[in-house]
């Protein structure tokens, strides 16, 4: 396949690449801890990354710290030197100026999410690591998912907590690395003060952080795709199979396809993927019947699939080169209820189908 | 919940990654620290002592069971001497490296089925092991890495666990270790970046892992709500089964035939049997049901794949007909099966001159059944 075709630039890549083009002059990286929750241990899983770096003779300080520390994280901060953060009444800042004359190789933030007091230089202290990055220092900070501004509607409906401190998910998808601190929920629970229980959901409290849990891992998967696509891409490489799944729908006016929409819907959430609705539009107008077409377009909105529309007078060829340009794990296309003469002259088209979609598979549902 | 200890099986804790060096055996020993701290009765069973510096240092206070030392060929090996474990009878035991296969000689012969016999008994067992070792992904992982990983552990070893905790670290920090030679030796270290350790490789591995690691978290929330029918606002839609959504249970029938893709096939049936949370059952088809009539080889390739399926606790059958399409459809159709999963033809111009691809007739005769035909994962794309 042509590697230029694989997907159109994503704003996030673009925005990757913005990012990327600034800093790289400087080799500044950002790099992210993600917890699902607070007491999963993130500020240590980072600060223990700072004092590594520092003991192998990296310029490493602290911008920001957390406000209530385990003896652990004490334990680490003594170790690292700390540019001490302003106190106003309105709360911590991070002090931007005397980090940037400091100018060292890193910089930890600890936590990403937080309002600046009036007067500061940016309303929000990822603004402030943006600029720390763009000037060559490498950002190390945390963030917990419910600071995620894409997710705090999801969070709050889960736990009921809500924050008025968010990052953008563009610039949790535009950084460098980005790590998910895990620990099972227990411990997590355990380190916030609860009883700890045997191991295992045990209790609604562990059900709804493993909720959340849930949420940050798939998140990272998504960081992680997003990160593999534009490597793929930069290095000219083929598409990597196999890591997420991809259900490709293939609609007909006649098919059965409510039936394949509802089955790709469950799919996509079972499997945690992603779902295409595509339906090919002959030039000769042929097999147009529209009510029924916008019918199954509507339900695959509905869906929440990607929907494509694609010209062509070979459907087949042209579905099979769209599943392969999405890297598709699994096409869904109906039976032909009879053969007509184009199948007649041509073959059967799902066998013809089954046959293109090498590397695929092939799901024929019922007429 | 109060369960005499006597009945009640011991909990499994998995450190799942996705390659060597990511800090699996650290972690869980960093774990084990603490909850000995807490006073609890942990014990190491089995910890691999060509274990990187750090990691050893991590052991240090931690009661660790001696070794079973077993010769083979002239050489000395070290295995866990699961007998010691169970005399011992800690609360937690650490068994490092699940996926492990055991010296000839030994009582078992994986170390998943050591470990089974410590749950048994109600031993709290905490393990590790990369993604790459789950059965089902066999495939897939061979189409990403080209590597064909032949120490695998069943599914269902994984999902019994009570809990997986996912061992993150970015591609970057791990070429950095593999660099620095805190992973493998000198030697090995530029075979491991070029092979294995490749970054689209590391990469694709990661996520696979992070999304494996999501979908037990979600199985085990699905288990929670059955038993305490509790209410808890959820990021997916509700489930087959759950409040309205009454759908009936899917079944997946896997056609088993002498072809070496049947492997490939079965793993994959399950996975997406799993994931659906469908049952899951194999047949193989033939004029008779003795096989007598199959030439050894065939007769061994379809007995290893009846085994094959049981292993991964698909249950098989043996049906006799002349005509194999339509036996597996009628058996289908009996059986209230929602899809047949059947492999794709090879020889495919030879098979369709000849009117003789299973999988295409399946197809054409079950217009009342799903079928899908499996990808052939077996092959690597071309690149």
């Amino acid at each position: 396949m042509r590697v230029s075709e694989l997907s159109r630039p994503s704003p996030e890549r673009l925005l990757k690449q913005v990012q990327a083009g600034e800093s790289k002059r400087w080799g500044a990286k950002l790099k992210i801890f993600l917890g699902y929750a607070p007491g999963v241990g993130k500020s240590y899983r980072m600060l223990d990354e700072a004092r590594r770096r520092f003991e192998r003779g990296e310029d490493v300080v602290v911008g920001a710290v957390q406000g209530q520390q385990s003896e652990d994280v004490q334990a680490l901060l003594r170790k690292l030197e700390v540019i001490p953060p302003p106190q106003t009444p309105e709360g911590q800042a991070i002090d931007l100026d005397a980090i940037l004359r400091r100018a060292p190789h890193v910089c930890v933030i600890d936590p990403l999410a937080a309002r600046n007091p009036s007067g500061s230089r940016h309303p929000c202290r990822w603004q402030d690591a943006q600029e720390l990055l763009r000037n060559g220092i490498s950002v190390l900070t945390s963030v917990n998912l419910l600071h995620v501004e894409e997710y705090k509607e999801k969070v709050q409906a889960i736990t009921g907590k809500d924050t008025a401190e968010s990052i953008p998910k563009a610039f949790l998808l535009a950084a460098d690395e980005i790590v998910i601190v895990d620990v099972p929920t227990d411990l997590c629970l355990w380190r916030l003060g609860e009883k700890l229980t045997s191991i295992g959901i045990s209790n609604y409290q562990e059900r709804q952080l493993s909720e959340l849990r849930e949420l940050a891992l798939l998140l990272t998967a998504e960081v992680v795709d997003a990160q593999l696509e534009s490597y793929v891409h930069t290095h000219g490489i083929e598409p990597v199979f196999g890591t997420q799944e991809r259900f490709l729908v293939c609609i007909t006016p006649n098919s059965n396809a409510l039936a394949m929409i509802e089955s790709g819907k469950r799919n996509k959430e079972r499997f945690q993927g992603e779902l295409y609705v595509v339906y090919v539009r002959q030039r000769d107008g042929s097999g147009d019947k529209n009510a029924a077409i916008e019918a199954h377009l509507e339900a695959a909105r509905n869906a929440d699939a990607t929907i494509e529309v694609l010209e062509s007078d070979d459907p087949i060829q042209a579905i099979s080169e769209f599943a392969h340009e999405k890297r598709v794990t699994q096409i869904f296309v109906g039976h032909g209820s009879h053969e007509n003469w184009r199948d007649r002259l041509f073959g059967n088209p799902v066998l013809r189908l089954i046959r293109a979609a090498e590397g695929m598979d092939v799901r024929v549902f019922p007429h | 919940m109060v369960v005499p200890e006597e009945t009640q099986r011991g909990n499994l804790k998995v450190y799942l990654g996705y390659a060597a060096g990511v800090g699996k055996t650290f972690q869980m020993l960093e774990d084990a620290r603490a909850a000995a701290q807490r006073g609890v009765d942990v014990v190491v069973g089995y910890f691999e002592p060509h274990a990187r510096p750090d990691t050893i240092a991590q052991v240090e206070g931690l009661e660790v069971v001696p070794h079973r030392k077993l010769v083979y060929r002239g050489r000395t090996f070290e295995e866990m001497d699961t007998d010691a474990v169970l005399q011992r009878r800690p609360r937690i035991a650490l068994v490092d490296e699940l996926a492990h296969t055991n010296i000839p000689g030994s009582q078992r012969p994986k170390r998943w089925e050591d470990v089974q016999v410590l749950l048994d008994t109600g031993i709290e067992v905490w393990t590790t092991m990369n993604v790459q070792h789950i059965e089902s992904l066999n495939d897939q992982i061979w189409q990403i890495t080209g590597v064909r990983v032949r120490e695998t552990v069943p599914d269902w070893v994984i999902q019994q666990a009570t809990e997986i905790v996912a061992v993150d670290v970015t591609p970057e920090a791990l070429l950095n270790r593999l660099k620095r030679g805190a992973i493998y030796r000198p030697e090995v270290v530029q075979k491991a970046l070029t092979g294995f350790f490749k970054g689209s490789n590391l990469g694709a591995l990661r996520e696979l892992t992070l999304r494996q690691a999501a979908h037990e978290v979600d199985l085990r929330k699905s288990a929670y709500d059955e038993t305490s029918r509790i209410q808890v606002p959820r990021i997916s839609e509700p489930r087959v089964g759950e409040a309205g959504a009454a759908q009936s249970k899917e079944r997946i029938l896997i056609h088993i035939t002498a072809d070496s893709s049947t492997a490939m096939l079965i793993r994959r049936g399950r996975r997406v049997a799993d994931f659906l949370h469908a049952d899951c059952l194999a047949l193989f088809v033939h004029r008779t049901t003795d096989l007598s009539d199959l030439t050894p080889t065939e007769r061994e390739a379809v007995e290893k794949h009846l085994r094959f399926a049981r292993s991964l606790r698909i249950e098989t059958q043996i049906l006799a007909g002349r005509d194999v399409p339509r036996t597996v459809v009628d058996f289908a159709r009996q059986s209230q099966v929602s899809q047949i999963f059947v492999a794709r033809s090879k020889g495919r111009l030879r098979e369709r001159l000849l009117g003789t691809s299973h999988a295409e007739d399946i197809v054409r005769i079950a217009h009342d059944l799903q079928v899908t035909v499996v990808a052939d994962r077996s092959r690597r794309q071309t690149s």
